[in-house]
């Protein structure tokens, strides 16, 4: 096994990324992710990559579409107010079938907000974020080895699928310093009969998002469909202390990773508290919650917003036959495992006694 | 029989749907003979912008990727870095280039990226139904300025090649027009040695084609022929700004 490494989170993204083959990477600069398009500057060069600073966070975007149409591995990095203005070509982008990868170390909004760690942007990545009915495959990492990765894993499903992959961290996620290990990458190699290559010997490729004639976008878009549902298989989470759990808290990210503390703190009380990360947010753990749900009828969505996941959790568990509790905690402070005891305790007194 | 006239081999042998007088027919033509004389067909990537332009991946017989609107240049930089041995052309109208899209075009000319850009100006927004474009003359009627474009509150026609010259990062800036037989010759020699300056690694290349849009200058094609000698020409003046000395 490797030796552990000392590393920022927004580094092991940038490591990940180049392990699993990214050559291109497109950026602007914004706080806190910035380390990312510096790792790329200086990293790139080390294996014939090409880092560009774009004059803007669109032409970023634009320069990933295109460099990914040829079927090169790529990606782009920002953080929130960033990531608003990537998404007029992350829908084009799904539109056209081209993959690619998008990191959004969120920050606070709205608007300028503020710089510290928030889940306000849950809604805009699972959600499509841009124009149109389209989704992305959502990855959320909790600690600085799922960075790693969950980037690595990224790029395989944006080939797999042909469509975009964002990662979905925050301030917490991209500045904080912990030991990795890292591990040799294998490269799974997808069809690429689809990219930009210039029409030697073959017919000629479009690639495109535009379908005026009759029925035929209504089709394209059921096709599209059919393919974000057929993301299911990638559903990914993590669940803890849930044998005899009476409430199950349900949170992803940073604030499971805190999470994670104060729900041993819960049993070391003796309180039946369970944990459930959802690591993929799109698509949704849906069947694996609902199969909880048949057991234990308390949950409660702890989030660092006012309440977006909560939306997906009360879908999933039948918000009319169990309960469903929420903690918020919008920007401007992080909770400390104690605090969120606090939040859990009054909860679990009211539910269960 | 000898043959005098033929298709070129970069295009699709389909009708265009172009309107009656359109200049982009003849554009397109002119395209793809450059693409056939260099032998560039399969080594050619196209970037189609939004706009009337949008159906050149119906037309060229390429590998073409679609850019959202304004956004071209942006794409041609990811599609030309990643593939550099490629021959990497955008296809853009004035509303596309020259409003939505200015950022992307002067970042990717000042870059000095090696692609070769096609800019067809018309003074106005074509397919959304001949709305005021950056390069709308001044007094001229567009469904947004009924009144005429008045220089007071709408700024002034912009002028890309001149503005492009002055970019350190371009290498090669030209204006061209198709509205007689001269200037189409002139063009396509305009044309020539842009397509010469990416497949000689020598930088970024832009030409500039004044066009006609009869439609929505509400014109005959005749009329709208005459328009681009009698106003455009002495307001957006033809030749080579840059780097034509090879």
């Amino acid at each position: 096994m490797a030796e552990a490494e000392f590393i920022k989170g927004n580094e092991a993204i940038a490591m990940g990324a180049i392990e699993a083959g990214c050559r291109f990477y497109f950026g602007y600069p914004i706080t806190p992710q910035n380390d990312i398009p510096e790792y790329m500057s200086r990293h790139l060069t080390d294996v014939d990559g090409t880092f560009i600073q774009a004059e803007s966070e669109i032409a970023s975007i634009n320069m990933l579409l295109g460099a990914s149409s040829t079927g090169a591995r790529a990606m782009t990095s920002s953080s929130s107010p960033g990531i608003s203005l990537k998404q007029e070509g992350i829908s084009y982008m799904c539109g056209s079938q081209i993959p690619g990868v998008i990191v959004n170390m969120s920050r606070s909004g709205p608007g300028l907000g503020g710089i510290d760690p928030s889940q306000g942007d849950y809604f805009q990545a699972t959600r499509g974020g841009g124009h149109g009915d389209y989704r992305t495959i959502v990855l959320a990492p909790h600690s600085v080895q799922e960075n790693y990765d969950l980037t690595m894993k990224a790029f395989d499903l944006a080939d797999k699928y042909r469509n975009p992959v964002v990662i979905l961290g925050d301030a917490l996620l991209g500045q904080m310093k912990e030991p990795i290990r890292r591990r040799k990458y294998r490269k799974k190699e997808f069809p690429k009969d689809w990219a930009m290559t210039g029409a030697k010997g073959r017919k000629k490729r479009l690639l495109k998002s535009l379908y005026l004639s009759e029925g035929e976008l209504t089709d394209h878009n059921w096709m599209l469909n059919k393919k974000y549902q057929s993301m299911k298989r990638e559903i990914m989470f993590e669940t803890q202390f849930m044998e005899g759990a009476k409430l199950v808290v349900v949170a992803f990210g940073s604030v499971a990773r805190i999470l994670k503390s104060t729900v041993q703190m819960a049993r070391d009380r003796g309180m039946k508290v369970g944990l459930f990360r959802p690591i993929t947010l799109f698509p949704f753990p849906s069947a694996a919650l609902d199969k909880i749900s048949h057991s234990i009828k308390n949950f409660m969505a702890v989030e660092l917003n006012t309440g977006q996941m909560l939306e997906d959790l009360k879908l999933s568990v039948g918000h009319k036959k169990n309960q469903v509790d929420f903690y918020g905690r919008p920007p401007g402070s992080i909770p400390s495992p104690d605090e969120l005891f606090h939040e859990i305790k009054k909860i679990y007194k009211k539910r269960i006694g | 029989m000898k043959q005098t006239f033929k298709r070129p081999k970069a295009l699709v042998d389909i009708p265009f749907h172009f309107c009656p007088g359109c200049h982009h027919g003849i554009i397109h033509r002119l395209v793809a003979e450059c693409i056939d004389f260099y032998g560039l067909r399969e080594k050619t990537i196209g970037v189609a912008s939004v706009g009337c332009s949008v159906f050149l991946y119906d037309y060229f017989n390429a590998d073409v990727v679609e850019a959202p609107h304004g956004r071209a240049a942006a794409v041609a930089t990811g599609v030309k870095r990643a593939s550099p041995d490629n021959f990497v052309f955008t296809y853009q109208g004035d509303g596309d280039l020259a409003a939505i899209g200015t950022a992307e075009i002067i970042h990717a000319a000042n870059r000095g990226e090696r692609i070769t850009v096609i800019f067809v100006n018309n003074t106005v927004f074509g397919m959304t139904g001949g709305q005021m474009a950056p390069t709308t003359m001044s007094g001229q009627e567009t469904t947004t300025t009924p009144f005429g474009r008045d220089l007071e509150t709408n700024g002034f026609p912009i002028k890309m090649s001149e503005l492009l010259t002055e970019l350190p990062g371009s290498t090669f800036v030209a204006r061209a027009a198709v509205n007689n037989p001269k200037n189409l010759m002139k063009a396509k020699k305009l044309l020539k040695r842009a397509f010469e300056v990416q497949t000689n690694g020598e930088g970024f290349s832009f030409v500039e084609f004044l066009s006609a849009c009869p439609t929505n200058w509400k014109m005959t094609p005749k009329q709208a022929t005459e328009r681009v000698q009698e106003e455009m020409i002495p307001y957006f003046p033809l030749g080579v700004f840059k780097g034509g000395q090879e």
